[in-house]
């Protein structure tokens, strides 16, 4: 049996694989999202104004709950819009 | 104890003494309801999202304020909802992490990882124990040569002034700046400033420092400036983050 380091790869296997995602709340030990720092919150919509799914973001359910949450205050303070295009 | 916040926005064509007027109006409802307010920000005009009532801007304000119990809230949210000045508000119950988070914001650590507090906090101690040495060990070395100094200390003088005004307790070396940068260069400057001058000052930056309370800083700079570095040391044990705490009052 050839070992991993015997094995001649033509390209290097480490590249292009995919990063796993990850929730960064938990990553850096963010325990409160601040729904007046909108810049923050930016990271988490897409150009229309949306939340951005779970799926995308990467966060864990308890955090994305308060993402979610978070935005739709800053948006009620119309620290961010509703509904908009091109916003990024 | 509940810890509440809320922000609201008022009218843009409020002056600033009108809208000063209509933040005391409601600190002064909730303190007179047993209310401690933990702080009030000013966080200035700002751009809307979307407009309201027809305006595209308006004047945020977020007050931070803990009670006992949630009573006053219902009667507060109908003072605001009255108000012809406020054009949208809104009352959130903090958790825990939410009051750390404030408390961290303002101590200005918001931002930074933990190594960059860290490393800053062990700064300002080096700076403290290095500017205290030489300012003793220069002043013997312009007695002992008095020709040299006019060359060598004038180009030092205003980074180590700079440095210094940090050694008032309540100052932060961005405080710092903004004093130089408003003329304040030295312990002589800073004491013959009052404090409602020193406020504007810091006020008028756009480093969002009106959260400091410089009560005490000519005060401080004072001692600094006569020298009594070891008068001002016990003073500024006595002083809790550069304010006259509590007990001392009573």
């Amino acid at each position: 049996m050839a070992n991993k380091e015997d094995i001649k790869f033509l390209s290097n296997p480490n590249i292009g694989g995919a990063q796993k995602k990850y929730c960064r709340f938990r990553k850096f030990g963010i325990r409160h999202i601040d729904y007046k720092d909108p810049d923050f919150l930016l990271q988490f919509i897409n150009e229309q104004g949306k939340i951005l799914p779970r799926r995308i973001s990467g966060n864990s359910l308890k955090y994305q709950k308060k993402v979610a949450v978070a935005i739709k205050r800053a948006r009620h303070l119309a620290l961010l819009p509703y509904v908009t295009d091109l916003l990024k | 104890m509940l810890n509440y916040e809320v922000t609201f926005i008022a009218d843009p064509v409020l002056s600033g003494d009108e809208m000063k007027k209509t933040v005391q109006a409601y600190s002064d409802m909730l303190t007179k309801e047993g209310c401690s307010i933990t702080n009030s920000d000013n966080v200035g005009l700002r751009q809307l999202a979307y407009p309201i009532n027809k305006k595209n801007s308006g004047i945020y304000h977020c007050i931070e304020f803990s009670t006992e119990s949630g009573h006053i809230v219902p009667s507060m949210e109908l003072a605001l909802r009255r108000d012809e000045r406020i054009m949208r508000f809104l009352t959130v119950r903090l958790d825990r992490h939410g009051v750390k988070y404030n408390a961290d914001k303002r101590a200005g650590k918001i931002g930074k990882s933990k190594k960059t507090v860290e490393r800053e906090e062990e700064k300002k101690k080096e700076q403290l124990k290095e500017t205290r040495v030489p300012v003793a060990a220069r002043k013997t070395a312009e007695q002992a040569a008095p020709p040299a100094p006019a060359a060598a200390p004038t180009p030092s003088t205003p980074v180590a002034e700079a440095a210094d005004l940090t050694k008032i307790e309540g100052i932060g070396p961005k405080a710092a700046e903004v004093l130089v940068a408003a003329g304040v260069v030295s312990y002589t400057d800073l004491k013959s400033k009052s404090a409602d001058e020193i406020k504007a000052i810091l006020d008028a930056s756009d480093a969002q420092l009106s959260h400091l309370d410089p009560s005490t800083w000519s005060k401080q700079a004072e001692y600094a400036a006569n020298g009594e570095w070891d008068a001002l040391k016990k003073w500024q044990d006595e002083l809790d983050g550069g304010k006259v705490s509590s007990s001392e009052e009573e």
